[in-house]
């Protein structure tokens, strides 16, 4: 049956409802729980094996020794696909993804966060 | 003549308009987007939009005639602002009036379609021909209908002036219903006018870019989204006058918060249509208004003449 | 413009009809067209290239990002390809988890595609209620793959993440709103006149034209041709389901709308199956790094229709050789034939109706000269020929190419 302006229905019943639009940045917007986002380095697991190192598709990870069974990730957030493959490939589950995602900076240096080895905390200051 | 310069530059003049053309944008955007279930813009971004083109830069194509594009935009906004000295607002006489004013408003009011058309031909650009080319097809299928809708009303008032129209329907209150099937064809012709969807064929974004306006830019553009807006108010205003209720003998304040009323609910008719359909195609939009359209506006000019000699004076 | 002249308009390569380049010829007269011709390459990002510089874990997420609508159906057609060739068989559960994200983007594209669909008819409406629809989909895909686009649920011997019940719940609870919605839709098409009229009668393709251009998808559907990977050659787990495949006899964009919204009916009640049976079990076996030397073709049925991959292993970590043959490729010859002697406003939503990825189109092609000779470019030798073809148009690299030769040369 032809119906021109069937839609008229709809239309007038999204006027009384609520937006399915939210007003971002004003209102904050998450992912799940499962969600790719930035790497966490636990430096007091790492081996050093580099097998992270092998399997990234960017190159974006980059194992350092600074001292006896210490060492430091630096991640380049910009090189990153947030794939996850190496935090399946590291065999002692030193790296993992959390659901961070508003990763933007003005400057490009600031994209490349550095784990120390001593504390496997997050080094760059965040602007 | 002091009280003439006001009335043209302030009120209902340019900046009465420039203001209401803003609203009138803000709320058919706000309209929209709550029929789609969006937030939509907040309340000064036609605002926003207007003071971010001026600062823009003008980028004219090597062949295009720069003087004809230049003064296009102006063309089309001092029809449309002219137009709206002979539509009353805030009582049941225009500013000017004399008799035979309908058909002036009504040729000023087709000014701004032949500017959109020459603005596009002489852009030369592919694009721009193409559309001018349809708005001008698209104006010998609307045209028809809306004349002979608005000039059926003033056929029934026996009368060829707005503000004599307007008297005579606030001593006949009944009679306006008399019209509302000219009302309904010239909603549907209005959307051909301002080119919006169904009838948005000459500006059709994904087919050719942005037809006439294609090679506008910067200053110019932002005085040609004036000109839409405030040729949508004085639209809309002819309409309110001619169809209406109108006047009724009330204070000129409450006469003209009627008036607004009036002009927001077709505004609100027009968006709400225009939510509601897909662009038609050039071929079908003739073929609409000519057997559909044009057949009900004759048939509302006889219902109008019979009445005319039928109902009392 | 004369009167008897043809008018010839580029759409293209960048035009707001086209989301992605690609350059369309068209001649016009008045508002009909006389002639179309097509170019492609405006995608091309040597992919097939950097694939042999690869190894295979790493070109799993490289031939991901060929695409970020049909993601999944490259990865997946990849890593068939390569199970096959050093003969590793996947467990039973990791097979229906790739078939239900394999499911779960078919949703999320065709629904795309409506509102893609009703955007280039100027039913800006439709485009803003089916995208709304389509955030269901995207969300029940992060919270299980962890992505919206580009999932990444594949690794060679099986997938990586597994479904647990309360997402079973979720993912029932988001078919059922997707199932009304999808019925409000077909319902809109139906009876909606201002649709109906302008997608009805454009884009004719007969069924012996669409057989001979190689027409493949929803396009050759529409057709009449009853041709779907997933009932001719069943992988995953698509020969423990039952569905049906959705032919419509009108040929023309109008039919492929409906095939489409077919299709979702059909995929909802995949995915009900699904959950359904799915069995316990592992979700990945190991697989050796190092791929034994052999050849596989692989099929799948992407949302676009019958996509292709071919690899060649030599024993070592990197593939010898990828070759991806995308769904639009075959497609698209038949635009030139669907545009003959229509308006210029049906040119939109024709080309939007094949549903085309240029992204998944441009890769290299051998074109057979005619008389046989074979001719290779090296880098050098396209540089000069590109710099010849500007300076016949007037442009003038070479002092430009002066300066980069020699940043190049002391790198």
């Amino acid at each position: 049956m032809i119906n021109p302006g069937k839609i008229a229905g709809l239309l007038l019943h999204s006027l009384f409802k609520k937006p399915a639009t939210i007003d971002y940045p004003a209102q904050p917007s998450g992912m799940p729980k499962g969600f790719r986002g930035k790497l966490k380095f636990n430096a007091k697991l790492c081996i050093g094996c580099k097998l992270c190192m092998r399997d990234c598709p960017s190159d974006a990870i980059i194992i350092r020794k600074v001292g006896e069974k210490k060492f430091e990730a630096e991640i380049d957030m910009a090189k990153c696909i947030y794939c996850a493959q190496c935090v399946d490939s590291c065999p002692k589950k030193a790296l993992e993804s959390t659901p961070e995602f508003e990763l933007a900076h003005l400057d490009r240096m600031k994209l490349k966060v550095v784990f120390s080895a001593d504390t496997g905390d997050d080094t760059t200051e965040k602007t | 003549m002091g009280i003439a310069i006001f009335h043209i530059l302030v009120f209902p003049g340019l900046l009465f308009l420039t203001i209401f053309g803003f609203v009138a944008e803000y709320f058919d955007r706000k309209l929209c987007a709550r029929l789609q279930n969006r937030i939509g813009p907040p309340w000064f971004q036609p605002i926003a939009d207007f003071i971010k083109l001026l600062g823009k830069e003008e980028i004219m194509p090597r062949e295009a005639d720069v003087i004809v594009l230049k003064l296009i935009p102006l063309f089309a906004l001092v029809a449309c602002v002219t137009a709206i000295l002979y539509i009353p607002i805030w009582g049941q006489q225009a500013i000017f009036s004399f008799n035979g004013d309908i058909i002036v408003v009504l040729y000023l009011l087709t000014i701004p379609t032949l500017a959109y058309f020459l603005g596009g031909w002489y852009s030369r650009s592919v694009y721009s021909m193409i559309g001018a080319v349809r708005t001008l097809t698209q104006l010998f299928a609307y045209e028809v209908p809306l004349f002979m809708c608005i000039l059926a009303s003033a056929l029934l008032a026996d009368t060829w002036s707005i503000s004599e129209m307007v008297t005579f329907y606030n001593h006949h209150l009944g009679y306006w219903f008399c019209n509302l099937l000219g009302f309904a064809i010239a909603i549907v012709c209005l959307l051909g006018k301002l080119e919006k969807v169904p009838f948005d064929i000459p500006e059709a974004e994904t087919e050719i870019v942005a037809g006439s306006f294609t090679e506008f830019g910067g200053k110019l553009l932002a005085l040609l989204r004036m000109t839409f807006n405030i040729e949508l108010v004085v639209v809309a205003s002819l309409l309110a006058a001619v169809f209406l209720p109108f006047g009724l003998n009330f204070h000129p304040a409450i006469i003209f918060i009627l008036y607004l009323i009036q002009v927001f609910s077709i505004i609100a008719v027009i968006t709400f249509l225009r939510s509601l359909f897909a662009r038609l195609r050039l071929d079908q939009m003739i073929a609409f208004c000519w057997k559909y359209l044009a057949p009900a506006a004759f048939a509302q000019v006889l219902i109008n003449l019979i009445l005319k000699g039928i109902l009392p004076r | 413009m004369r009167y008897s002249k043809d008018v010839k308009i580029p759409i293209g390569p960048q035009h707001p009809a086209l989301k992605e380049p690609e350059s369309f010829l068209i001649s016009l007269r008045g508002e009909k067209i006389t002639a179309a011709s097509v170019r492609l390459g405006y995608n091309h990002r040597g992919i097939e290239k950097a694939c042999e510089e690869r190894t295979y874990i790493q070109d799993l997420y490289l031939i991901e990002r060929i695409c970020g609508i049909c993601s999944h159906s490259h990865s997946t057609c990849f890593v068939q390809a390569v199970e096959e060739i050093a003969g590793i068989e996947i467990p039973a559960r990791a097979r229906y988890v790739r078939t239900l994200i394999g499911e779960l983007e078919r949703i999320h594209s065709h629904l795309l595609w409506l509102g893609v669909a009703g955007h280039e008819i100027g039913f800006d409406t439709l485009l803003m209620y089916t995208w709304r629809d389509r955030e269901i989909v995207m969300d029940i895909l992060a919270s299980t793959t962890g992505n919206r686009v580009n999932y990444g649920i594949n690794t060679i011997g099986g997938v990586r993440r597994d479904i647990n019940p309360q997402q079973n719940q979720q993912i029932l609870e988001a078919v059922g709103i997707l199932e009304d919605r999808t019925k409000y839709y077909i319902s809109l098409a139906t009876s909606e006149s201002t649709l109906i009229n302008r997608l009805s009668g454009v884009g004719l393709l007969s069924m012996e034209d669409a057989k001979q251009l190689g027409a493949v998808g929803p396009v050759a559907r529409a057709s009449g041709i009853a041709r779907d990977v997933r009932k001719d050659d069943p992988y995953a787990a698509y020969a423990d389901l039952d569905f049906k495949v959705i032919t419509d006899s009108h040929c023309d964009v109008y039919g492929r709308t409906l095939v489409r919204m077919g299709e979702l009916m059909q995929s909802y009640s995949i995915i009900r199956q699904i959950i359904q049976k799915i069995p316990g079990g592992p979700i990945t076996v190991k697989s050796p790094r190092k791929i034994p030397v052999g050849e596989a073709v692989s099929r799948y049925e992407a949302p676009r229709g019958e996509d292709m991959h071919y690899v060649r292993a030599n024993g070592t970590e990197k593939p010898d050789r990828v070759k991806v043959r995308a769904p639009t490729l075959a497609n698209i010859q038949a635009v030139s034939k669907m545009l003959e002697d229509r308006y210029l406003a049906d040119l939109p939503i024709v080309i939007a109706a094949i549903d085309p990825c240029f992204s998944c189109t441009d890769r290299t092609i051998a074109v057979n000269m005619s008389d046989g000779n074979k001719n290779t470019l090296t880098w050098q030798s396209l540089r000069l020929q590109s710099l010849q073809w500007y300076r016949d148009r007037g442009v003038d690299f070479t002092e430009l190419n002066k300066k980069v030769m020699e940043r190049f040369s002391t790198k």
